[in-house]
């Protein structure tokens, strides 16, 4: 600032250069405090269950993971999460085992197989699925699922009870169990994991299918060779959007489950539970305390849904330089 | 294995439009036959008819016959998967498959064609790597992604790649239109070398190329946009570029056009 003409031209220069750049620091300042907002939101959403937990987990005459029952307005306050954590897990992942294949089916039908004039109207129905509310799905599972699900419960029962999973002890109950819920849960997440997957099929290079064609590849050998190991990543960042989806879900679980506190590896036996589904009937009769344990029990499934799309992340990394980027 | 190619009246469409007109020509064995001419004469679209990849794209269809030697391939017992297992072809832009290391690159028709057996796979990836004179390169990486090849080492792998599953013909659509001088004159050599046990057919752009590689030259041109291209003569190379029977091919061959 000594010398002022040159630093006064300098100034000039910088400022009209910085005029003619207005557009970009806008749009630079405004991407990053959207990435700064997210992680404030984050954080502030984590310290906030942290802290609310906290004093839940201070008062807990029992062990927080391993306690079936749910009682924290009792006057020796008792709860744990492992029915919530196993029901969770095991409903969500029976979704994912049926929805991922049919998912993945459906979109190959629509990005490979179906003509265009089939191909464009069926994916418009798939996302239009999507945008179905979990109330609906929850109401119809209550409503045709449950009641349907008989023949199917007592098949599975009969034919594949020795696995023990599919065994069902107690006959004639209404199936309102993690069975169903799984069913429920994987019709619910199919049309998003379907419609990132078929975004991802679309866009596998059309030399890569050339090059299986040309080596005389039928059309499934084809797909096999060029199509999905190109979509893998793809199709695995969408089923972790659709796992994302069924360990949340909330209304749609907690109208079909008949929850209970048993711990069962008996999916075709009614009861169990889940985290939403649990905070969501408990949450409107809970004492302050009861609610403060609600959170706890919401703050593990934060952490498991991070630990799921963190592992997600790593197996994508583990194989980046096979990924096809940087073809 | 190098077996002759008979095409007799072939005409290729997209849709209702006729790409190529009555194309008839005799490619010999062992030897390179290069396609030249303008751009939309229809050389790629014909050298896609003799493996049957013309009607990989929807609304494509061909007419007429290409025997390869007493087979029509476009007979209609004939599967096109079958056709394009014994003739292989090498693409515009090098094309492994980018999710496979090189050597499940070398591989990948011997696989399709269900040979599992490790020592064989082994034998022929270096068979083929040495055939593509790509093996002294790659030899202790062949664990690593094929998309991780220089763009020359990427075309040599796609062509160790169609010769591994021993085709009858090797049909390259401007294979050397993507690369640098240097790695265009090794394809070149590899060419050369190739043509003793292979039936070769190569389009270029590069009339150059088709003088230094080929054996034989068939000229395509088209009468106007919108025409379909049509086969021009096909002579000894040496005659096309030194005194060939038709005015249009010394005009273009010349500069005059295209």
């Amino acid at each position: 600032m000594t010398s002022s003409p040159p630093a006064a031209a300098r100034g000039r220069a910088r400022r009209s250069r910085s005029d003619s750049r207005l557009g970009d620091s806008i749009f630079f300042n405004l991407s990053r405090g959207s990435g700064i907002l997210l992680l404030v939101i984050m954080a502030a959403i984590a310290g906030f269950l942290a802290y609310r937990s906290g004093i839940a987990l201070s008062k807990d005459e029992g062990n927080f993971l391993t306690t079936f029952e749910w009682n924290p307005d009792a006057p020796k306050p008792v709860f744990g999460i492992a029915v919530l954590a196993f029901g969770t897990i095991v409903s969500a992942l029976i979704a994912m085992v049926i929805a991922v294949p049919v998912a993945v089916g459906i979109a190959l039908f629509i990005s490979h197989y179906a003509p265009r004039r089939i191909a464009q109207p069926f994916a418009y129905l798939v996302d239009l699925l999507a945008a179905v509310p979990s109330i609906v799905y929850g109401l119809w599972g209550v409503l045709f699922l449950v009641p349907h699900m008989d023949g199917l419960t007592a098949w599975m029962d009969q034919y594949l009870g020795w696995t023990y999973v599919f065994d069902q002890t107690q006959a004639g109950v209404t199936p309102r169990n993690l069975f169903t819920v799984g069913i429920l849960l994987a019709i619910m997440v199919l049309p998003i994991i379907t419609a990132v997957s078929r975004e991802v099929f679309r866009q596998v290079p059309r030399m890569h299918e050339e090059a299986a064609l040309a080596l005389g590849a039928t059309r499934w050998e084809m797909i096999r060779t060029a199509v999905l190991p190109f979509g893998r990543p793809g199709i695995i960042s969408a089923s972790m959007l659709g796992l994302g989806r069924a360990l949340g879900e909330t209304i749609a679980v907690a109208i079909v489950l008949s929850a209970n506190s048993v711990l069962s590896l008996h999916v075709l036996d009614p009861g169990g539970g889940t985290f939403a589904q649990n905070i969501a009937l408990k949450f409107n009769e809970a004492q302050p305390f009861g609610r403060d344990a609600l959170m706890a029990s919401g703050l593990v499934l934060f952490v498991i849904t991070l630990l799921v799309n963190g592992a997600a992340r790593l197996i994508i990394a583990r194989r980046k330089e096979y990924s096809g980027a940087n073809a | 294995m190098a077996k002759r190619i008979d095409v007799s009246g072939l005409s290729a469409y997209y849709g209702a439009t006729r790409a190529i007109e009555d194309i008839s020509m005799t490619i010999e064995p062992r030897s390179v036959t290069a396609f030249i001419g303008p751009s939309g004469c229809g050389k790629s679209t014909f050298l896609r008819t003799l493996n049957r990849m013309h009607e990989v794209i929807p609304g494509a269809r061909v007419e007429g016959k290409v025997m390869l030697d007493d087979e029509n391939l476009y007979a209609s017992n004939v599967d096109p998967v079958a056709v394009r297992r014994s003739v292989g072809m090498v693409f515009q832009r090098p094309n492994p498959f980018p999710t496979m290391s090189i050597y499940d690159n070398v591989v990948a028709g011997l696989k399709l064609a269900g040979v599992r057996k490790k020592a064989v796979l082994d034998g022929v990836v270096e068979k083929s790597l040495k055939g593509a004179n790509l093996w002294n390169e790659v030899k202790d990486r062949l664990n690593k992604p094929g998309a991780g090849l220089s763009g020359g080492q990427q075309q040599r792998l796609c062509i160790a790649r169609a010769i591994a599953v021993e085709p009858q013909v090797l049909l390259m659509d401007e294979p050397c239109s993507a690369l640098d001088p240097i790695s265009t004159l090794a394809i070149e050599d590899l060419i050369g070398e190739l043509k003793s046990q292979y039936t070769i057919v190569i389009v270029t752009h590069n009339m150059q190329q088709a003088a230094r590689v080929s054996d034989r030259t068939a000229f395509f041109n088209l009468a106007g946009v919108g025409q379909p291209g049509k086969l021009i003569e096909l002579d000894d190379t040496q005659r096309i570029f030194s005194n060939p029977s038709v005015q249009a091919t010394e005009d273009y061959i010349s500069g005059r056009f295209g």
